[in-house]
């Protein structure tokens, strides 16, 4: 009897298996993905901007994977030479505050790391597969804890000021922002 | 019974295997010539004590016919003194055996690790799942990077500092060296002294993830004449493309993702975290020896490297067949 119990008990940690979920070969591949954002929440009529995302965004969130190849990339291709190697900022703002110039969704992120931001942020557009633009997006949102703790990175390959993203506190996005120092420099 | 036999038969045969280019009972170094000699030493002296336990496990349970089982309350001091001499033999028998083994493999250690001249300095980095190659020279002019292929002169001593970018690996060349970990943030040193010519294997000996079977380094020990040729040769910028299709090749390779990972020498490309590509058309393998050097294989790799090594750091990256074209045609005459 007691063994059923346990046995019932050890169901639930199957669901945990996706967290782990591993997909090496991104499909389709390379392909730029199509999410509508809006950049304000400002629509002329007091209605909402026309947003629509695929719900794509909440996989690579929600997947230990994902983010700590996130964090594995943002070193490599230099993000933590602009934003400061914690993401505290640099000549680029920081990405572990509250605050978000361009949004803070994770397809805004996208959009902000394919696109460019005119005040010194590079774009990163066929230079950097779509997956992992994806993953470095995810990886930005867990900077200032907003992705799922259990799925966060919890460890560094190199020296880390301040707790793992997996123990940072929550920071609920707020728009806006301060013009960063590259922003102020003369162009 | 019959079966066990015949498993053990089967297990001997294994050994007939052990002849090629990765085996550290076929020496081409002093060192690995150590290592194999204490191996083989240990062996026998161990077999020898096994099979002498062995023999008296048996004789004992045996017993002798007719002999009586000795009583433990009567005092037989004859008995005491026996059972003492014996009890007392064996216990010194297997000091000497374990202090003279442990002597000599400190011995061996000694000479595996002692101060020694060196000729060249190779600085080795383990990536996932890859070896950095940095041959360092005074003049820096003269230092250089490559990457899974290592070649050293015969007869010189060479000095391996070993370390690592992400987690633990192991160095390990069975034919010339024992194996020594690459650590993060620590230099580990390690010297060879190749004694014949010849290509030998190697391969990472400390789990270090998904492919770490696929994880190969190559020691190809030529002579100083060959082994200068081939360094002034990789010292060398990257050839110039010589026809349309390569230059369209190195033309892709830069403006893709390609060099946000890879370096050329000469190019644009100066990404510093994958393989050096300068001459990658002269190594005998791809990918740390997951795949023989071609033309095709290197469009094979490009085109899926996660099908060849599933979880590669390596990105599935979209080229029209053109681009995969020129790409491998470039990258395979950069000899
Ligand atoms: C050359 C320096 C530089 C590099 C490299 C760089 N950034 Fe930026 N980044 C900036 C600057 C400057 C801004 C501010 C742009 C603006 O205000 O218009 C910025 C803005 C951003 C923003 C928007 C922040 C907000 O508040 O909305 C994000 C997200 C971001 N960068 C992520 C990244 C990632 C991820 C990488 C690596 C792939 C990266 N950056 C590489 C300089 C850089
Ligand atoms: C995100 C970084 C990254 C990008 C982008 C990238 N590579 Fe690689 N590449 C790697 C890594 C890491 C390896 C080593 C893989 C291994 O053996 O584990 C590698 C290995 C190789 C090798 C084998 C090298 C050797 O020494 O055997 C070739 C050839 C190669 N890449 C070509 C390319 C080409 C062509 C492109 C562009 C279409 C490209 N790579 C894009 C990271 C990258
Ligand atoms: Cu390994």
């Amino acid at each position: 009897m007691s063994r059923r119990i346990l046995l019932l008990l050890l169901v639930p940690v199957l669901a945990a298996c996706q967290r782990e979920e591993r997909e090496y070969r991104a499909n389709p591949i390379a392909s730029e993905t199509r999410e509508t954002v809006a950049l304000t929440a400002l629509s002329p009529g007091g209605n909402e901007p026309v947003v629509a995302t695929s719900g794509k965004g909440r996989d690579y969130e929600n997947n230990a994977y994902h983010l700590s190849q996130g964090k594995r990339l943002f070193q490599w291709f230099n993000c933590s030479g602009c934003h400061a190697p914690g993401g505290g900022g640099d000549i680029g703002p920081p990405l572990i505050d509250d605050k978000w110039i361009y949004g803070a969704s994770i397809e805004q992120i996208v959009q902000t790391i394919r696109e460019g931001r005119p005040n010194g942020m590079p774009s990163f557009r066929g230079r950097v597969p779509d997956d992992q633009i994806w993953q470095l997006a995810a990886y930005v949102r867990s900077m200032s804890g907003n992705v799922p703790s259990d799925a966060a990175p919890t460890r560094a390959d190199h020296m880390h000021p301040g707790p793992s993203e997996s123990r940072r506190p929550v920071s609920p996005p707020i728009a806006g922002g301060d013009v960063p120092p590259g922003g102020q420099a003369p162009q | 019974m019959a079966g066990r036999v015949l498993l053990a038969a089967g297990a001997l045969l294994a050994l007939s295997g052990c002849a090629g280019w990765q085996n550290m009972l076929d020496t081409a170094s002093a060192d690995s010539s150590h290592v194999a000699w204490l191996t083989i030493l240990f062996t026998i002296l161990l077999v020898v004590i096994w099979a002498a336990v062995m023999v008296a496990v048996f004789v004992a349970r045996r017993g002798r016919p007719g002999r009586e089982l000795h009583d433990p309350l009567t005092i037989d001091p004859g008995f005491d003194r026996r059972t003492g001499y014996v009890v007392g033999s064996l216990v010194a028998a297997t000091l000497v055996v374990v202090l003279v083994l442990t002597g000599l493999s400190y011995a061996g250690q000694r000479r595996l690790f002692g101060p020694r001249e060196e000729a060249v300095t190779i600085r080795v980095t383990g990536h996932q799942w890859w070896w950095e190659v940095r041959y360092e020279s005074q003049d820096s002019s003269r230092s250089f990077t490559t990457a899974n292929e290592i070649h050293i002169p015969v007869g010189q001593p060479v000095n391996f500092k070993l370390n690592s970018s992400d987690v633990i690996h192991s160095f390990w060349v069975p034919s010339l060296t024992g194996k020594l970990d690459a650590i993060t943030g620590r230099e580990n040193q390690l010297r060879v002294t190749a004694e014949r010519p010849g290509v030998y294997r190697g391969q990472c000996a400390e789990f270090c993830g998904l492919q770490h079977a696929h994880m190969g380094i190559l020691v190809v020990a030529e002579s100083q004449e060959e082994f200068e040729r081939w360094r002034d040769g990789q010292i060398a910028q990257a050839r110039q493309p010589e026809d349309d299709e390569r230059r369209q090749g190195l033309a892709a390779f830069a403006a893709g993702p390609c060099a946000m990972c890879h370096t050329i020498r000469g190019t644009n490309a100066g990404g510093k975290i994958a393989p050096d590509l300068t001459h990658v058309g002269s190594r005998r393998y791809l990918a740390a020896g997951a795949l023989p050097m071609s033309r095709g294989n290197l469009a094979a790799w490009i085109v899926d490297p996660h099908s060849i090594k599933p979880g590669v750091n390596m990105p599935t990256i979209k080229l029209s067949p053109d681009e995969l074209n020129a790409i491998s045609a470039y990258l395979e005459s950069l000899k």
